[in-house]
């Protein structure tokens, strides 16, 4: 249970950075906040020869609103970015996620980029990414180039950063104030991956849908868009929504596998029934208010 | 294989050493600087056993490396109570409210519930009980803990 012997490196930029990536020719493994990392090299499932700690890179921290929407420095800690003013007033959809990333203890190091980069399919943070319509930037010592989050998972922590490259910003969309959050996570116990967890956002215009994100955790090899359920919605009158169809076709966008904590066929079964739940739910609170 | 100087605070003592890249902070705290407070349970951030507090806040120190504690200020469960032996608060509503049997994952609870306490700040029970989802007991049962933090919390008067 000890971590393999490995060189331990603290840059203290995102280009220093970069240069020790590009040298060691795909041996470094950045850490953030390490607590998944940290019991991937406990366990040797990780075993690099170099560690890059990014946590002394300052351009890495921290939110701005920028044009368009806002930036979130990747190593943003997961509770510092709970009581984030700016977060709170423009991403309510993203605290609500925030709050279900593991635990208190694990949230005062862990950080919304390193769970981003990581790609754990039954994690909140990177299904969130793609609900909302998020981009992240990632730069090399040669390139920056910009990846839409829907486009960055090839499968269980398999994603479009290339070993050279370094996760240094997510940029969220502005969504209205008034957006609507969908989420729900069916899990064993509080702080546990979800078995099945749903995270979006919709806005109303005119008692009709205007703009719809949705994306499964847990749900399948990545996070699973709920595409055909975001085209069903747009349009559609809030009042008249046929809510049991609309989460028939958004199961229809998931590929979940069985394990010994749920079969393929429980995943399917409860999360038809909280994406109907969940938004009806938001819809009825609305017309309410 | 990288080793590196460190210099931190360990519950108001300033401490110096030499550690290797791969070493976590429990393991420097335990076998190192002497802090067998710090119980060193799954190795792997599950079961909450080994949490201090950094700059403050409750992190399980099998999940931080030594290195990454250099400048840092670290407070064990050895360093909560008052040097006459008068016990911290938490450490006082533990005991009587049988919070814990074995005591193999107390100190670990107790930084937790000691981090969030501190500076005068008034986390509510629900806040408290969240937070120990981040702790595994196998011997209370978890009621007697409940019950200490409803102490903590000021729900209930001190047993």
């Amino acid at each position: 249970m000890k971590a393999a012997p490995y060189d331990y490196v603290r840059p203290s930029s995102i280009e220093e950075a970069c240069t020790i990536l590009a040298e060691a020719g795909g041996g470094a493994q950045v850490l953030a906040g390490g607590q998944t990392l940290m019991p991937l090299l406990a366990l040797r499932m990780s075993q690099p020869f170099i560690l890059v700690d990014i946590n002394h890179i300052p351009q890495l921290q921290g939110v701005t609103t920028v044009d368009g929407g806002t930036r979130v420095g990747p190593v943003t800690r997961q509770n510092d970015a709970l009581v984030d003013p700016i977060l709170n007033r423009d991403l309510p959809t993203l605290i609500r996620a925030l709050s279900h990333v593991g635990h208190h203890q694990t949230r005062n190091r862990g950080t919304i980029g390193g769970s981003i980069a990581l790609g754990e399919p039954a994690a909140e943070m990177p299904s969130t990414a793609v609900a909302l319509g998020a981009k992240v930037e990632v730069r090399s010592a040669s390139q920056t180039r910009f990846i839409p989050a829907d486009e960055l998972y090839f499968g269980p922590y398999s994603t479009a950063i290339e070993p050279d490259e370094l996760l240094t910003a997510i940029h969220y969309p502005a969504w209205p104030k008034d957006t609507i959050t969908l989420f729900r996570e069916v899990a064993m116990r509080p702080g546990d991956f979800a078995l099945v967890g749903l995270v979006g956002a919709l806005t109303v215009e005119d008692g009709k849908v205007a703009r719809a994100g949705i994306c499964w955790f847990g749900m399948g090899p990545t996070p699973m868009k709920a595409r055909q359920a975001e085209a069903a919605l747009i349009g559609q009158s809030v009042d008249s929504l046929d809510a049991a169809a609309i989460a028939d076709l958004a199961i229809a966008d998931t590929a979940p596998f069985g394990d010994h904590h749920a079969t393929a066929d429980y995943r399917r079964t409860v999360g038809r029934g909280i994406f109907a739940r969940v938004l009806k739910e938001a819809l009825d609170i609305r017309q309410a208010a | 294989m990288s080793e590196h100087k460190i210099e931190l605070t360990v519950n108001g003592r300033h401490h110096r050493g030499t550690v290797e890249g791969r070493h976590t902070l429990g393991d420097w705290l335990r076998g190192q600087a002497g802090y067998t407070g710090v119980h060193i349970g799954c190795e792997h951030g599950v079961c909450g056993a080994c949490t201090v507090m950094v700059d403050g806040r409750a992190v399980r120190s099998c999940l931080m490396l030594a290195v990454q504690a250099d400048g840092c200020t670290v407070t064990t469960v050895e360093g909560l109570a008052d040097a006459d032996g008068t016990l911290h608060p938490v450490q006082q509503a533990m005991k009587d409210c049988h919070g814990l049997q074995c005591g193999f994952c107390t100190p670990g609870i107790v930084c937790t519930l000691a981090a969030l306490t501190a500076d005068g700040a008034q986390p509510d029970e629900e806040q408290l009980t969240a937070a120990m989802s981040g702790h595994i007991c196998r011997c209370t049962g978890y009621q007697g803990i409940r019950r200490a933090i409803r102490q903590i919390a000021g729900a209930e008067e001190p047993a």
